[in-house]
């Protein structure tokens, strides 16, 4: 039988409705999901359960005992676990599945528990490819069980890099290279004893890796409190100059976030925010209004802008009532396509110029294809049909016309396993220092983390070190 | 014209460190063979640097030597100076270095293979290898030759079962001294311009690589009273496990540090312009790791002095070799420039530093067990292989010779893998990594190193050469004996306890060492860095008499533990993936999610296991995914086809 490291993942959809589960697959699935799931008695009770049967009790955030008085502090959730024992699962291992309410908090904090506790991430497609490998799956399936693995993972190279957040990418680049610079100097010295000297490196070395563990743990703490990349729907603000598109980013978030004015092509940067709509993220994006432009620096933001519109989940397109529609809103709403839409007709509180039949024509005549447009009439300034506007997103959500991205909240999750086992990579060499082993014991931890923090920009571990000798290190006879 | 036949087993091209460990293993198990090269004089010569070992190269003479090859016996007989390189440091990269006398190691290597029993020596240049279609193999995606033969300059031709190329850095060779360029191999000796044309006719991709040497000097030129003098090792470990230590303590020479300076650069960058690498005269690839004089002061513009070690080139010679300055500028500059380092002032050069550019191969056509992939019974070794140093291309020569002869005798080859020996980091690095520039061994290079220790290389390898059939009955004893009273010792010392009892503590704060609160092991004692076996004496009073390398490992095993059983957890996790075999025959085309990259690069390198895919670079995890799913589909449907067969 194919016998891997036992790993874990959410199995269903992270969509925040109905049941989500939670699956441990491998060696060590029982002993991971008694670790975090405890019967209503506070027992640990996977081991002893039957196989294919249901037991109700609670998803708990570490490996507590039952006979600790506050072990109920560490209740994520209610929910049914179930043991299936080898051969008889869908990867053919011994499999422990979580059931619990289908919210993306819950069953991402059911799988953090469980990686605490001794599973690693699933690969993308890791289910199917051992499925697979033990039999479960037909051999005629093999090539569609390639498919998977290749589109999966596809998926996730592009969320994982791509998605990264900028700063974060630049932080992680230059801790790495200053821990290959000095996994790099040790080598260098190893190789060539007789030309570079390791005398008071330690000292050295032990307070660099101070600095370097405590910027980690920083970025830690960033993955606890917010994210690395960003869940949700991906949404853009478009309409031209001056028709309330600020306005309505500010209104969202609740704060001045944009400057307002009334002059048009005010807005020349791309600003994004995330907002939280009663429960649906969404990162929206404020584009320069997009017209016909000489400015140059303005010029820029309006590329981006139509780029943007491309890649985007949702548009938000805002027309202003008190001027009327001309060959820009033709060359906006071009830029839609089959996208989900919402149309806002804004500055309801002003003379109107624009009446919403003669948006709906306007409409009509520009995208013969599209059936669905409705518009909603609002006035950002005085707060009026945002209500409809909320509705409306949630409808679209809870009928399944706009999703999360699942494999953005994993990539989160695996960028902060990396960022985990490179932080205790350091603490072992910490500890080599402080327990006086010799210097060539640094460098192995020290290669450890950083082949663990190129995971999340997505580089290999190659022959860096190698080559980092030749250009930083003066070599040889 | 009437032509000699000769009908032999092996022939190995070159007698070079590479040559030799080939002809010698092929002979030893039993083979005819033969060693070609083009000077007898030249025997396991030694053109560049005059010693053996280092960091990471002592390890693989050591591994070599387990194996039952003789560069570790050669040059234990024939060392002038021994040190143990980076003692202070883990025994990890401890590494032996000795200087040789050159004319003696070449002398006594000569002297071996003349008394080899089914060797013969011939000096003579080989022109062109014999070779067949093999004639099933239109199925395969290339087609598959088979070696039948050579054929010399005179004619003369060679009928045989497999061939080693052990050409080193004489294909098509060529020096450079500045503007003067002659068509020599290293040293003056004649170069071999005809194989490489035979070799093209075969199929075999040939590339070009360049390395270089510095100058020697008379040694009564030179004034040491400027320089800082370089001892050997005050005890002397030996390389081969079979040499007795106490045979190897005897005087030894010294070697000489000193020092360039801002004149010396000042000339060099005066003088780029006549350099014919700057120049854009030398069109092969130099290694990184031996740079030029000229290349350090280009790339490192900020040093202000770079070290140059002064190396006796043997007891019967003044010669001396100027480590750490070699260059190819013209004669003058080079004068200029050396006379600048104090104690040089007054030098006479004796022979010029050059460069020299030679053919070889990417070694990626070649198995693992260092045969061509597409020519059956063709094997190559050494620099010819883009390694560089003479202990990479013994390594290789040994293991080339060995699966020559395992190939002839019907037996299982000899692949070593990345977590038991550097030699295989080497031949893995070689066949499946894309190098551009001779490569060069080095610690950083192996990632399982804790294991790879140069103390353990005859636990690790011993058994493989008394399987393989190089090391003999006696000696395998030896070994297993060893092992038995290394496990021995480390399961009494982890089940002796002392208690907290006042002599015991008493003991231990003489030794600066903390006090006991409960009982302890004596294994455990001996974790303290304070503490070693040998200070625990006192106190262990049921200690047997045991040999210095039991005590060693007893040691190590136990000091280390805790890092040593990580990286055999690691190691269990590479072997699984070193065990899913590739069929030859796979046809990468038919899988079909493959990344077009992975697709190329696979059938280019055309990998052995998977683990070997997945160290191609630009084969993903995933694709080696893909690689799985595919050989568990392959591997069923062919079992259901065989079936179907018997039926």
């Amino acid at each position: 039988m194919f016998q891997g490291s036992t790993v874990a993942a959410i199995s269903t959809g992270l969509s925040d409705s109905g049941i989500g589960i939670v699956r441990i697959s491998g060696p060590d699935a029982v002993l991971v999901g008694d670790r975090i799931f405890r019967s209503p008695s506070g027992k640990a009770v996977l081991k002893s359960s039957p196989s294919h049967f249901l037991q109700y009790g609670f998803a708990v955030d570490s490996d507590i005992s039952g006979s600790d008085p506050h072990w109920k502090d560490h209740i994520i959730d209610e929910v049914m676990a179930v043991v299936m024992s080898a051969p008889k699962s869908y990867t053919g291992e011994d499999t422990v599945e979580i059931q619990c309410h289908g919210g993306v908090l819950v069953m991402r904090r059911i799988l953090e528990a469980s990686l605490r506790c001794g599973a690693v991430l699933a690969q993308p497609g890791e289910f199917t490819k051992r499925a697979f490998l033990n039999g479960r799956i037909d051999l005629s399936e093999a090539e569609a069980v390639m498919d998977v693995i290749r589109s999966r993972n596809e998926y996730a190279l592009s969320a994982s890099v791509k998605q990264l957040r900028g700063d974060l990418a630049e932080a992680i680049r230059k801790l790495r290279g200053e821990i290959l610079h000095e996994t790099a100097f040790i080598e260098a010295a190893l190789d060539n004893p007789e030309h570079i000297s390791l005398d008071g490196y330690s000292e050295r070395l032990h307070e660099k890796i101070e600095d370097l563990s405590g910027r980690i743990k920083k970025l830690l703490d960033t993955a606890d409190n917010g994210r690395f990349i960003k869940e949700g729907i991906d949404t853009v603000i478009v309409g031209k100059p001056n028709v309330g598109k600020s306005s309505l980013l500010n209104l969202l978030v609740g704060q001045e976030r944009a400057i307002v004015t009334d002059v048009a092509g005010t807005t020349r940067d791309i600003l994004e925010e995330s907002v939280n709509l009663n429960g649906i993220g969404l990162n929206v994006i404020d584009t320069a209004g997009i017209r016909d432009t000489q400015d140059t620096v303005e010029k820029i933001g309006v590329e981006r802008a139509r780029k943007y519109a491309k890649e985007a989940d949702l548009v938000i397109y805002v027309a202003d009532s008190s001027v009327p529609l001309d060959d820009n809103d033709r060359e906006i709403l071009s830029l839609i396509g089959r996208k989900k839409v919402i149309i806002l007709l804004n500055k309801s509180d002003l003379e109107s110029e624009v009446s919403e039949e003669k948006l709906t024509d306007f409409l009509k005549e520009t995208l013969p294809d599209r059936k669905d447009l409705s518009v909603i009439r609002t006035s950002v300034r005085e707060n009026t049909g945002m209500k409809e506007f909320e509705d409306t997103v949630r409808e679209m959500f809870f009928q399944g016309g706009l999703s999360y991205n699942d494999e953005i909240v994993i990539t989160n999750m695996r960028h902060k396993e990396a960022l985990q086992n490179s932080y205790e990579s350091l603490l072992l060499v910490k500890q080599s220092i402080e327990n006086g082993m010799e210097e060539d014991f640094y460098s192995i931890d020290l290669t450890n983390a950083y082949a663990e923090l190129g995971k999340i920009i997505g580089e290999e571990l190659n022959d860096d070190v190698v080559e980092e000798i030749f250009s930083k290190f003066c070599m040889g006879k | 014209m009437p032509e000699v036949r000769e009908i032999v087993d092996v022939c190995v091209i070159g007698a070079g460190h590479a040559g030799c460990e080939a002809a010698l293993a092929c002979a030893r198990l039993g083979l005819e063979t033969v060693i070609f090269t083009v000077s007898v004089d030249s025997i396991a010569l030694m053109p560049c640097n005059p010693n053996i070992g280092g960091s990471s190269k002592g390890h693989l003479v050591r591994e070599l030597d387990a194996l039952g090859g003789e560069m570790g016996k050669n040059i234990d007989k024939t060392f002038i100076q021994s040190k143990m390189l980076n003692a202070s440091k883990g025994p990890a990269v401890h590494s032996l270095r000795a200087q040789a006398d050159k004319a003696d190691y070449s002398r006594e290597m000569r002297k071996v293979l003349e008394n080899q029993e089914h060797l013969s020596i011939r000096q003579i240049e080989v022109c062109s290898i014999l070779w067949e279609e093999l004639p099933d193999s239109s199925k395969a995606e290339q087609s598959l030759k088979k070696i039948t033969g050579i054929r010399t300059f005179t004619g003369t031709v060679y009928e045989c079962k497999a061939v080693i190329l052990c050409t080193g850095t004489y294909l098509r060779a060529r020096c450079l001294c500045g503007e003067s360029i002659t068509y020599t191999g290293p040293n003056g000796l004649q170069a071999a311009n005809h194989l490489t044309d035979s070799l093209k006719e075969m199929g075999i991709e040939l590339r070009r690589f360049k390395t270089g040497t510095p100058a020697r000097m008379d040694g009564r030129s030179l004034d040491y009273s400027k320089m800082e003098e370089q001892f050997g090792d005050e005890r002397i470990v030996p390389f081969s496990f079979s040499t007795d230590p106490d045979s190897v303590q005897k005087d030894q020479v010294s070697c000489f540090l000193t020092y360039t300076n801002e004149r010396t650069h000042d000339i060099i960058r005066a003088n780029l312009d006549r350099s014919p690498i700057y120049a854009g005269i030398i069109e092969g690839t130099g290694p990184r790791y031996c740079p030029s004089i000229e290349d350090k002061v280009v790339k490192f513009a900020e040093k202000e002095r770079h070290q140059v070690f002064i190396e006796p080139e043997g007891l019967h010679t003044n010669e001396m070799y100027i480590s750490g300055m070699s260059s190819s500028l013209p004669e003058d500059v080079q004068l200029a420039m050396y006379r600048t380092v104090p104690g040089l002032e007054n030098c006479k050069i004796v022979k010029n530093a050059y460069a020299i550019e030679y053919d070889c191969i990417n070694a990626r056509q070649l198995y693992p067990t260092l045969e061509f992939k597409a020519v059956k019974g063709l094997f190559s070794a050494g620099q010819f292989n883009g390694s560089s140093g003479y202990e990479e291309a013994a390594a290789q020569g040994l293991i080339a010779g060995i699966n020559a002869a395992m190939q002839i005798l019907g037996k299982e080859p000899l692949i070593l893998d990345r977590s038991e020996s550097y030699i295989g980091v080497l031949i893995d690095d070689l066949v499946t990594k894309d190098n551009r520039e001779p490569y060069r061994m080095m610690t950083s290079r192996a990632e399982y190193r804790l294991l790879l220790r140069q103390d353990n290389a005859d636990l690790r390898l011993r058994k493989k050469g008394y399987q393989v059939g190089l090391i003999d009955e006696k000696q395998y004893r030896e070994l297993l004996e060893k092992e038995k009273t290394i496990g021995e010792e480390i399961d009494r010392l982890k089940n002796t306890f002392v208690g907290a009892s006042r002599e015991i503590q008493d003991f231990l704060e003489a030794k600066g060492s903390s006090a006991l609160k409960t009982a302890a092991s004596l294994a455990e004692l001996i974790c303290r860095p304070e503490l070693s076996y040998k200070s625990l004496a006192e106190i262990d009073r049921n200690r047997k008499a045991l040999p210095e390398a039991v005590i060693e490992q007893v040691e190590i095993e136990i000091k280390y533990e805790g890092y040593i059983a990580r990286q055999l957890r690691q190691v269990e996790q590479f072997k699984k993936m070193e065990k899913k075999r590739i069929p030859f025959n796979i046809n990468y085309d038919e899988i079909p999610s493959l990344r077009i990259e992975a697709r190329q690069k696979l059938k280019l390198y055309r990998p052995v296991s998977i683990g070997q895919a997945s160290r191609i670079s630009g084969v993903s995890p995933a694709d080696v995914s893909m690689l799985l799913v595919y050989l568990e589909h392959y591997g069923q449907s062919k079992k259901g086809e065989e079936q179907s067969e018997k039926l």
